[in-house]
């Protein structure tokens, strides 16, 4: 009788198993069919893809449109390919990144370990800016940055991308944080460490999944905007999102699409890299406040 | 002047109060218990010693030094937590060293001193490991090291011991006598067990609702509590507390507790002036046993027959419960003694024990 159930329960298994198997592989075929496509049409000379089948592999292999992408293409007026904007991204990105996770992080550790009177409605505010569509502070944004007399520059951009990312990247400090325990801190006051060596010393080298969150959740995003870019950078400050778009929606000449997608993924290659590289932090950090009692 | 001095301390968040007038004196190299329940305010109390959380009035004095304002760094004091708080992503040896860095002391000389700190409790051979890969006893270890290492006026326990195993507990509280005994230095230890209390302190201070109820010896707090709750907080297992009326005739007096009657000897003139007024009479267990364990150096034993309701053998002990009045009763027999539930034996009390407290205010008479 009970070796009956058990192995109607071991045949179930297995069928449930290759039905979710099934769905599974449906679901990744299904997600990265774009990419495949984008790279086997990078590869093509433009009469194979105007012969028709975008899903077939490339007759001849060229690396040409990526050449042309990164380095020749008509962006806007000059002929310079995607290379200085790609640069003008990683200039805006990288101070981005590393200023707001750093006011975050210190945001975080006042907000849970240095409470003041009203602590409560700072943090609710900060909160409620994650909340606040791009489009309504562009105004708002345009008139300080033409005060601070740096619009039109990358530097104006990371202040943007700074004030914007600090509400996201508070709200994932102060929750690490606060699950943190107090008694360490305690601890440390009691060995003489002051506020910031408390900060440096004890709580940053815990922080580490953290920190690999939001540098992911900073970098995807800051990377990945274009309202922001197209409108507050002038032509040499330009990201790549924008080049990307003026790339493709260039109205004169042929519309090259090998270029168009060999530009595409190298637009998206960075997030893409820093995804793999320290995606299964993403997760375990994400996790880390949940299971921690 | 004592070496730590706490006067009329008050501790209120909003209008809560915590600590309501605490007065608590220890001389140098005492060891200070404070014990209560969970809530009495008795780590409250601690930190504001530490200086983790200030106060709302009062004066703190460490070795003649008023050290209300004073940062908890600048104290002089060293803190051992209930969790231990050891710092997770420095090694043993770091964490013990510490304080002492961020004191700027040379490096060679902070070696030496976790060494010495090390080599004191046993744990030289843990120096490079994590926190997170020592064992609950080991981590107790180290966070008392780092409190040693640094040589400070007074060092400071919140309930160090609650996160052991029973048997653990046991042996660490032995550890920190013996380190107490030979370090000398003083100590205030944060506890809600009573045995820990009465096993390390050389003053008990009971606490409960942040109002000091008692400060003593252990024998005094054991013995001569102060009133009802003191009587009832020490001692496992409890003093039986028991209603009872007082009748006092020519320089005599006696208790009534239903249909029992016990003889005082030499009463008070405190517990006279009760004659005729309800009571409540006090005995611990130990104080009421069979005849033949009945302490024969007191001076006046009263026996009476009573029906045993409950036996308890512990091994060492034997535990029996009677009922007098309307109140359960325990009392202490040899383990030897044939008792079972139903029978009627003769239990002696030795009445050189009892205490005598007033209903009403529940403080101690006498």
């Amino acid at each position: 009788m009970s070796v009956a159930t058990s192995e109607v329960a071991l045949r179930t298994g297995a069928l449930t198993r290759a039905a979710i198997y099934a769905v599974l592989i449906l679901f990744a075929v299904y997600y990265l069919l774009p990419l495949f496509v984008m790279l086997v049409n990078s590869v093509k000379p433009l009469e194979e893809i105007r012969s028709g089948n975008m899903l077939a592999l490339p007759e001849v292999f060229t690396i040409a449109p990526w050449v042309s992408a990164w380095g020749e293409a008509q962006i806007g007026v000059q002929p310079t390919g995607l290379a200085p904007y790609f640069l003008n991204s990683i200039l805006m990105v990288v101070p981005a990144v590393i200023i707001s996770t750093f006011l975050g992080a210190l945001n975080g550790y006042v907000l849970t370990k240095w409470q003041f009177r009203g602590h409560r409605i700072v943090f609710g505010l900060m909160l409620f800016s994650c909340f606040i569509p791009f489009q309504i502070v562009l105004i708002p944004m345009a008139r300080i940055l033409g005060t601070l007399g740096i619009a039109g520059t990358t530097w104006g951009l990371v202040l943007v991308h700074v004030v914007y990312g600090l509400g996201f990247t508070t709200l994932f400090f102060r929750n690490y944080y606060d699950a943190f325990p107090s008694e360490l801190i305690r601890a440390a006051t009691i060995d003489g460490a002051g506020f910031f060596r408390i900060f440096r010393r004890i709580l940053l080298p815990s922080s580490g999944p953290i920190i690999v969150v939001t540098v992911i959740w900073q970098f995807t995003n800051v990377w990945n905007d274009f309202l922001f870019g197209a409108s507050f950078a002038d032509f040499d400050s330009q990201p790549m999102t924008v080049a990307l778009n003026n790339l493709v929606s260039s109205s004169t000449g042929v519309k090259e699409y090998n270029v168009h997608f060999a530009g595409a993924i190298l637009a998206a290659l960075p997030t893409l890299i820093v995804y793999i590289v320290s995606g299964r932090y993403f997760v375990r950090g994400l996790m880390a406040g949940a299971v921690k009692g | 002047m004592a070496f730590l001095e706490i006067r009329d301390l008050r501790k209120s968040f909003h209008a809560f109060d915590v600590l309501k007038g605490i007065d608590i004196a220890i001389e140098e190299g005492g060891f200070l218990v404070l014990v209560g329940p969970s809530g009495c305010g008795k780590s409250t109390l601690l930190n504001t010693i530490a200086g983790l959380e200030s106060i709302t009035s009062g004066e703190i004095h460490i070795a003649g030094r008023q050290v209300n304002d004073l940062h908890p760094s600048q104290r002089d004091i060293a803190m051992v937590f209930q969790s231990y708080a050891l710092y997770p992503n420095m090694n043993v040896g770091e964490n013990i060293a510490f304080g002492l860095e961020m004191r700027g002391v040379p490096k060679a000389e902070r070696e030496a001193a976790v060494a010495r700190v090390a080599d004191m409790l046993q744990i030289q051979h843990l120096l490079k490991r994590r926190p997170g890969q020592l064992s609950g006893g080991q981590r107790q270890r180290v966070a008392m090291g780092r409190a040693l290492v640094r040589e400070p006026q007074v060092f400071l326990f919140d309930e160090p011991l609650s996160n052991l195993d029973a048997k653990l507990r046991v042996d660490m509280r032995t550890e920190i006598k013996k380190l107490h005994q030979s370090l000398g230095t003083t100590i205030v230890y944060v506890t809600h067990d009573q045995i820990e209390a009465m096993t390390l302190a050389t003053q008990i201070a009971v606490l409960k609702d942040g109002i000091l109820q008692q400060v003593g010896t252990p024998e005094q707090v054991y013995s001569n509590p102060a009133n009802i709750f003191v009587a009832d907080f020490m001692g496992s297992p409890t003093m039986n507390l028991i209603p009872a009326s007082l009748q006092a005739v020519n320089g005599t007096a006696s208790v009534h507790i239903g249909d029992f009657s016990l003889k005082i000897d030499q009463p008070s003139e405190a517990l006279r002036a009760h004659n005729g007024r309800d009571i409540v009479f006090g005995v611990r267990p130990e104080d009421v046993t069979d005849v033949s364990s009945a302490d024969r150096s007191a001076r006046a034993i009263e026996t009476v027959e009573c029906g045993i309701d409950v036996v308890e053998p512990t091994g060492a002990d034997k535990f029996i419960v009677t009922r007098m009045g309307e109140k359960e009763v325990t009392a202490r027999v040899r383990p030897s003694e044939r008792i079972a539930p139903g029978d009627k034996v003769p239990l002696a009390f030795n009445m050189d024990k009892v205490h005598f407290f007033d209903p009403q205010t529940e403080m101690r008479i006498g």
